[in-house]
C-alpha cells in the first residue's frame, strides 16, 4: 500500500462535486473475485482496499473517473458508469 | 421533439473539433458534455503538436490558450541511482511556427468550446449521455437525463472507454494489454523559476520524457512539461504490467518516487501541487482501433483508440482533433445525399486513410510490439548508466582504456541480445 495519507492530501487538491450515486459498484458476490484485487494496485486514487475477510472494498469518494479499474478488472465484476452530469471530478487544469 | 443535424457526445478535442467544423458549415450541432464545462473531465500529459492539424483549423491558432512552445526535447534514461540524459534543441524547434506546445485541457477545451459556440454550435454541459437511440437498426439520437434527443447522426467522442461506442455495438470493453494509465500532478511554480531551471528564454518551454527506473523497469515512462506558470509531471504505466508485475508498486508511489529523485526534486522545488489527475490512455495502436462508423454513428478521438506511443513521441490530441474534423467532413458529404447509412458514413474511414492519421497508425503498426520489450525499461537503462559511470570514473590509480571499458559491458552475449532487440525496433 502507498502512503494513503499523502494520496488523500493529493486528492484533496481537486475539485469534486458530490452526488449520492455510487457510479462504480462491485457486483454482488464478486467481492472475493481475484480479478477485483487488481484494482487495489492499479487505482490511481487508491480507492480499492482488501478487508480482513479478504473482500475487496471500494470507496467512491475521490474517484478520478479514469477508467483503469474497468479495464483491469472487467465488467464481470464491476458495474461501471460515469457519475451523473455535473458531478464528480472537475479538473481546473487538466 | 427537438431534432438536431448532429449530436456530438463529449466536449473534448475530437468532439469540439467536429462541432466547430460542422457549425462552420451551418449545421445544427449539439454537444453533450458531462462536466461542468468542456475540459472538466479531460486530462493530457500534455503536449499538442500543431503541424499536422494547423491547416484544418487555420483560424484557431493565433488566439489559442496554449502554454509554452516546446523548444527543447529531453530524454532521461534512469537507473536506480543515476541517469543519462539526451537533449535536443535547434532552430527548427525554437522558431515560429512552433511545432508543439504544452497545454492544459481545462483551459484549452473550455476556450475551444467557446469558439465552437461562436460558430453556432450548441454546447450543453452537466449532461451525461446514457445511451443511443436505435430505430430500424439506424442510430438516430441519444438519451440523456431521461430525455430523447434526435439527430441524423451521432458522433461518439466520449473518450477512451467510449461506453457509447460500446452501446452502439462498435466495440467491446478494452483489454488491459491495449491500455496504460497516466497520472499527473500540476505543480504551480513561478514562470521565472521555470525559465531559470530549464534554461529557457521568456515564454519558451521544454519537454522531458523519463524511462527506466521511473516505472521500476516495466512498460511505461514519466513525463515533464513546462506550462506558463506550472509544471505537468506524471507517469504512464501499462495496465497489464501493473497488474502482473511482481515488483509492481501502486501507481501513485511511482510518482512520489519520481518527485523525490534528485534530478526532479530540484526542478519542482518551491512549487505547489494544485491538482492530481489520472486517465487511461490507448496504447494498442493500429491493432486495437475500434470500428469507426456504423449506421448513423461515427467514433472519433480516444474513443476510437486514436493515441499513439512510438517511444520518442507520445501523441493523441492532434489525432483527436483531426478525427473530429474528418468525422465532420464525412457528415457533410452524407448530408448532401441525405444518407446516413453505414456505407455512406464509411467515407469517414476513407478520409482518415488519406490523412496523416491512418498513415501514421499504419506506419507504426509494430510500435506496441517493439515497445512491449521489457528490456527497454529495465536492462538497457541499467546498461547505459553502467557504461557512463565507468567512462566518467577517475579511479584512485590508473584509468582503464576507454574501449575495453565499454566492451566490459558490451560483451558478445550482450551484443547478440541487442541485435535481436534491434530487429524489432527497426520495424518502427
Amino acid at each position: 500500500m502507498t502512503d494513503t495519507l499523502g494520496l488523500k492530501a493529493k486528492l484533496g487538491l481537486n475539485v469534486f462535486k458530490p452526488n449520492e450515486h455510487r457510479h462504480i459498484t462491485i457486483k454482488p458476490g464478486r467481492e472475493k473475485d481475484p480479478r477485483l484485487k487488481r484494482a487495489v494496485l492499479v487505482c490511481p486514487a487508491g480507492l480499492y482496499t482488501v478487508t480482513q475477510a479478504d473482500e475487496v472494498e471500494l470507496t467512491i469518494d475521490g474517484c478520478l473517473e479514469c477508467g483503469t479499474c474497468r479495464i483491469a478488472c472487467g465488467t464481470d465484476v464491476l458495474d461501471w458508469d460515469y457519475p451523473p452530469g455535473g458531478t464528480g471530478i472537475q479538473y481546473r487544469f487538466g | 421533439m427537438e431534432k438536431f443535424d448532429v449530436i456530438v457526445v463529449g466536449g473534448g478535442l475530437a468532439g469540439l473539433a467536429a462541432a466547430y467544423t460542422l457549425a462552420q458549415h451551418d449545421l445544427e450541432v449539439l454537444v453533450l458534455e458531462r462536466g461542468d464545462y468542456a475540459g472538466a473531465k479531460n486530462l493530457t500529459g500534455g503536449r499538442l503538436y500543431i503541424n499536422p492539424i494547423r491547416n484544418l483549423f487555420p483560424d484557431l491558432w493565433p488566439k489559442a490558450p496554449l502554454e509554452r512552445p516546446i523548444v527543447r526535447e529531453g530524454v532521461m534514461i534512469m537507473a536506480a541511482e543515476s541517469s543519462f540524459s539526451l537533449n535536443y534543441t535547434g532552430a527548427d524547434l525554437a522558431s515560429e511556427p512552433f511545432q508543439s506546445y504544452s497545454v492544459l485541457r481545462a483551459k484549452f477545451d473550455r476556450w475551444f468550446a467557446r469558439q465552437a459556440e461562436r460558430q453556432g454550435a450548441a454546447i450543453v454541459t452537466k449532461t451525461r449521455v446514457d445511451d443511443v437511440i436505435i430505430q430500424d437498426g439506424q442510430i438516430c439520437g441519444a438519451r440523456a437525463d431521461g430525455e430523447e434527443l434526435r439527430a441524423d447522426v451521432v458522433i461518439a467522442c466520449d473518450g477512451v472507454l467510449s461506453l457509447i461506442a460500446e452501446k452502439a455495438g462498435l466495440r467491446k470493453p478494452g483489454k488491459p494489454k491495449d491500455y496504460a494509465v497516466g497520472i499527473k500532478e500540476v505543480i504551480e511554480i513561478d514562470a521565472g523559476l521555470i525559465e531559470e531551471r530549464f534554461g529557457l528564454e521568456e515564454k519558451e518551454g521544454a519537454a522531458c520524457l523519463f524511462m527506466g527506473a521511473v516505472t521500476r523497469g516495466v512498460f511505461g515512462g514519466g513525463f515533464l512539461y513546462t506550462n506558463q506558470d506550472s509544471l505537468s509531471l506524471g507517469i504512464v504505466v501499462g495496465i497489464n504490467e501493473l497488474m502482473s508485475s511482481e515488483s509492481a508498486a501502486a501507481v501513485p508511489a511511482l510518482l512520489e518516487d519520481l518527485k523525490q529523485r534528485a534530478e526532479i526534486a530540484r526542478l519542482i522545488k518551491d512549487g505547489t501541487p494544485v491538482e492530481y489527475g489520472a486517465h487511461v490512455i490507448p496504447e494498442g495502436g493500429w491493432a486495437s482501433l475500434t470500428k469507426l462508423y456504423g449506421p448513423g454513428i461515427l467514433v472519433a478521438g480516444d474513443a476510437a483508440g486514436f493515441s499513439m506511443n512510438i517511444g520518442i513521441t507520445v501523441r493523441g490530441m492532434e489525432y483527436a482533433m483531426a478525427s473530429g474534423y474528418y468525422a465532420a467532413q464525412a457528415v457533410l458529404k452524407a448530408r448532401e445525399k441525405n444518407d446516413y447509412s453505414a456505407s455512406m458514413l464509411s467515407e469517414y474511414e476513407a478520409l482518415l486513410n488519406e490523412s496523416f492519421v491512418m498513415k501514421d497508425f499504419k506506419s507504426f503498426k509494430e510500435a506496441p510490439l517493439a515497445l512491449s520489450n521489457p528490456r527497454i525499461y529495465s536492462h538497457y537503462p541499467e546498461l547505459i548508466n553502467g557504461i557512463m559511470a565507468d567512462l566518467y570514473a577517475v579511479p584512485d590509480g590508473p584509468k582503464e582504456k576507454l574501449y575495453p571499458t565499454i566492451r566490459k559491458h558490451l560483451n558478445w552475449r550482450e551484443m547478440l541480445a541487442m541485435a535481436g532487440d534491434m530487429r524489432k525496433v527497426m520495424k518502427l
